[in-house]
């Protein structure tokens, strides 16, 4: 065990799996020998050499080609997307191509494809770099979205993203790349996509959320158990395909939700999840689901993220809603 | 260059590049050798083979159009016109290579190895028709133009990284070089230097819209500068031109001398589909009747004729040949069991997610009865 930030837990998990597997590739933009804008790749090219880890040429729906034609002489493309805001340029790739490949070969293809890439706000990014996109993915049949919120998700989630034989789209929230340390197991663990994970146990109100979202749901939880309110948070880690069977138990014991996101309120994931619940256990209900989500505008310019971004004193409101109700 | 020139002549200098590139021609319209130098290296077999394939193909356009006609088939984009283009190119491949095809290009597939039942499957929307044998190498048509240019240096890296003695192949067409992913492809591949070849087949309308709205250029070829790579513009009527520069393409690609753009000058004699493209609104008679004058099967006739390789009865059998095949193909196709929504389901993914699990179960039961 190592205490790792998030970003280091990436890094490991993307040197396990080139160690593990022949066949996985890792490029992108400044990917190679400057080790990622994010540091994200540092030492992987020195490492594994020029053939595996690899710069591009600053085109971004190029990137998305290649990782398809490389998939289909048997590779496991590891692309990386600088910024998530990017991805209108590599839109037809993702999901109009890998994604439909399997489906659209009658099953005898596929695109073992994981495309990493940084998005989330709060640390001031000049325009189109923090944008929360991940509903737009998650709409396209065929794809898996994975966002994780610790070092150790990021680690086991990567590592089974990398493993999964279908697309996978893997986002990593800027604001939690190095904002703590966790312990890391070392070496080789995955953690299966598709599966939520309780954060926070509690009886009065589940909370749903996924990436920066979680930790200001913990604080939310932490400060309403003062007043004697007990929150369960559920932090998704995929939020496509949604782990339903752990939001419906969740719901059925606490009978309250409420979905919490960073993006939009008409974007993201959250109103996939509020109908999910009236489909599936709306007898549980005792008030009617709550969404805490960003207003209806474009990402705002830096300076307003700290009034226009979501955050635990949204959520502790957000949560007095379905109690009160 | 020196240091002399005024900044309006290095301007001028740019565009003269364009200007300056040329045709390759091997055989004129009359089957007569215009440029021995060039000539590939073909025995008389592989010429009367290569012009079996586009005499078979010609007649496997003119059944296509009248099965989709009669309902038999779904999305069609006619060929004739374009078999030199098509067939030529795809002669100088090996099985090895990776074909990527646009929706116009199922011929090459079919003599790349794809069934021909399964190449109407695909044209009537059936997913059996995209499931392609074991060791064909090649992709189903992409129907998003452009996608397949940087899907293609993909492959070719792929083929390079794995050291594979082949190379992957691509088409478009005029309107397709106005893409961006149509440039970002071949500046990929190029930067790789991967072994990939694009084939631009200029049949100078994008549906509607001519070649000279899409571009200012002269050539297509001429954009092979813009990502330093080798280029070529060739007769696309005249399939030992095609021929002749795929084959050369192929050895430099193999030679690890990288990716070469072909432009082939041609013309389709049909509709842009069969979905209602209406070729009187936007073509004259004259230009069709100047392009079928130079028709490749014509000529390619004549100049087998005169070395003694090619008859009318040769023709004839092929003709019946293909025709055959087709009707066996035909039946074949209507016998293959319809699609079922499980089926659909079942091809998503290679583990159905919690959702799909629940609708398999709604459509199975749904289907059971």
């Amino acid at each position: 065990m190592a205490q790792m930030t998030m970003i280091q837990a990436i890094t490991d998990a993307l040197r396990v799996e080139m160690k593990n597997d022949p066949n996985v590739l890792v490029f992108g933009e400044d990917v190679g020998v400057n080790g990622g804008v994010f540091r994200a790749t540092e030492g992987l090219q020195a490492e594994f050499g020029e053939q595996r880890v690899f710069d591009t040429p600053l085109a971004e729906s190029g990137i998305g080609g290649l990782a398809i034609g490389l998939g289909l002489q048997g590779f496991r493309p590891v692309p990386e997307i600088q910024f998530f805001g990017f991805l209108f340029e590599i839109m037809d790739s993702v999901a109009g191509q890998a994604t439909r490949l399997r489906h659209r070969s009658g099953g005898t293809m596929n695109a073992p494809i994981t495309f990493r890439s940084p998005f989330g706000g709060g640390v001031h990014t000049p325009e189109m770099h923090a944008d929360s996109l991940e509903g737009l993915m998650a709409q396209t049949p065929g794809l898996k979205v994975v966002i994780p919120s610790t070092p150790k998700d990021a680690k086991g989630l990567l590592i089974a993203s990398i493993r999964d034989n279908d697309p996978v789209v893997y986002l990593e929230h800027m604001k939690l790349y190095r904002s703590f340390r966790e312990e890391v197991p070392e070496g080789d663990y995955t953690i299966e996509l598709g599966k939520a994970d309780v954060k926070r146990e509690g009886k009065d109100v589940s909370v749903f959320a996924y990436g920066a979202m979680v930790h200001a749901s913990l604080k939310a939880a932490e400060e309403l158990e003062k007043e004697g309110v007990s929150v369960e948070v559920v932090d998704l880690r995929t939020i496509h395909p949604l782990d339903i069977d752990a939001i419906v138990k969740s719901v059925e014991k606490t009978g309250r939700a409420v979905v919490v996101q960073e993006a939009q309120k008409q974007a993201g994931i959250a109103a996939n999840i509020v109908a999910e619940i009236n489909d599936r256990c709306i007898l549980s209900l005792e008030a009617p689901v709550v969404r805490v989500a960003a207003a209806d505008t474009v990402f705002p310019f830096s300076e307003a993220e700290t009034v226009w971004l979501p955050n635990h004193k949204d959520v502790v409101e957000g949560i007095q809603k379905v109690l009160n109700f | 260059m020196t240091n002399k020139q005024t900044v309006s002549e290095l301007m001028d200098h740019m565009l003269q590049v364009g200007n300056s590139v040329e045709t390759l021609q091997i055989l004129n319209e009359e089957g007569e050798i215009v440029n021995e130098a060039a000539m590939p290296e073909l025995t008389d077999e592989q010429l009367k083979e290569l012009m079996t394939r586009m005499v078979w193909t010609r007649v496997l356009d003119q059944r296509s159009i009248s099965l989709n006609r009669q309902g038999r088939l779904g999305f069609y984009a006619p060929t004739a016109g374009q078999e030199a283009s098509q067939l030529a190119s795809h002669f100088a491949l090996e099985n090895e290579d990776f074909i990527l095809p646009g929706y116009r290009d199922v011929p090459q597939l079919i003599w790349h190895g794809l069934p021909l039942y399964k190449a109407f499957l695909w044209s009537r929307g059936h997913f059996v028709g995209s499931q392609y044998p074991e060791g064909l190498n090649a992709m189903m048509p992409q129907i998003i133009i452009g996608a397949q240019i940087v899907q293609t240096a993909g492959v070719a890296l792929g083929l390079k990284l794995r050291g594979k003695n082949a190379v992957a192949l691509t088409y478009t067409g005029d309107g397709g070089a106005s893409q961006g992913d149509f440039y970002e492809g071949m500046n990929f591949a190029g930067a790789y230097n991967a072994p990939a070849i694009f084939i631009v087949q200029n049949n100078r309308y994008a549906i509607s819209t001519p070649v000279s709205k899409q571009s200012k250029a002269r050539t297509i070829a001429q954009k092979a500068v813009a990502v330093g790579i080798a280029g070529i513009q060739v007769d696309g009527m005249d399939p030992l031109a095609v021929y002749a520069a795929t084959s050369e393409a192929r050895k430099r690609a193999l030679n690890g001398d990288g990716p070469t753009l072909i432009e082939t000058l041609t013309f389709r004699y049909g509709p842009h589909t069969m979905a209602g493209d209406d070729p009187t609104r936007y073509r004259t008679k004259e230009t069709e009747n100047e392009w079928e004058a130079k028709d490749p099967i014509v000529r390619f006739r004549k100049f087998l004729e005169k070395k003694g390789l090619w008859t009318e009865e040769e023709e004839t059998k092929v003709i019946e040949e293909a025709k055959e095949a087709i009707k066996e193909a035909i039946k074949l196709a209507d016998q293959t069991p319809k699609q079922k929504v499980t089926d659909l389901i079942e091809n998503t993914f290679e583990t159905k997610t919690f959702n799909l699990e629940e609708q398999a179960a709604i459509y199975n039961e749904k289907e059971s009865k």
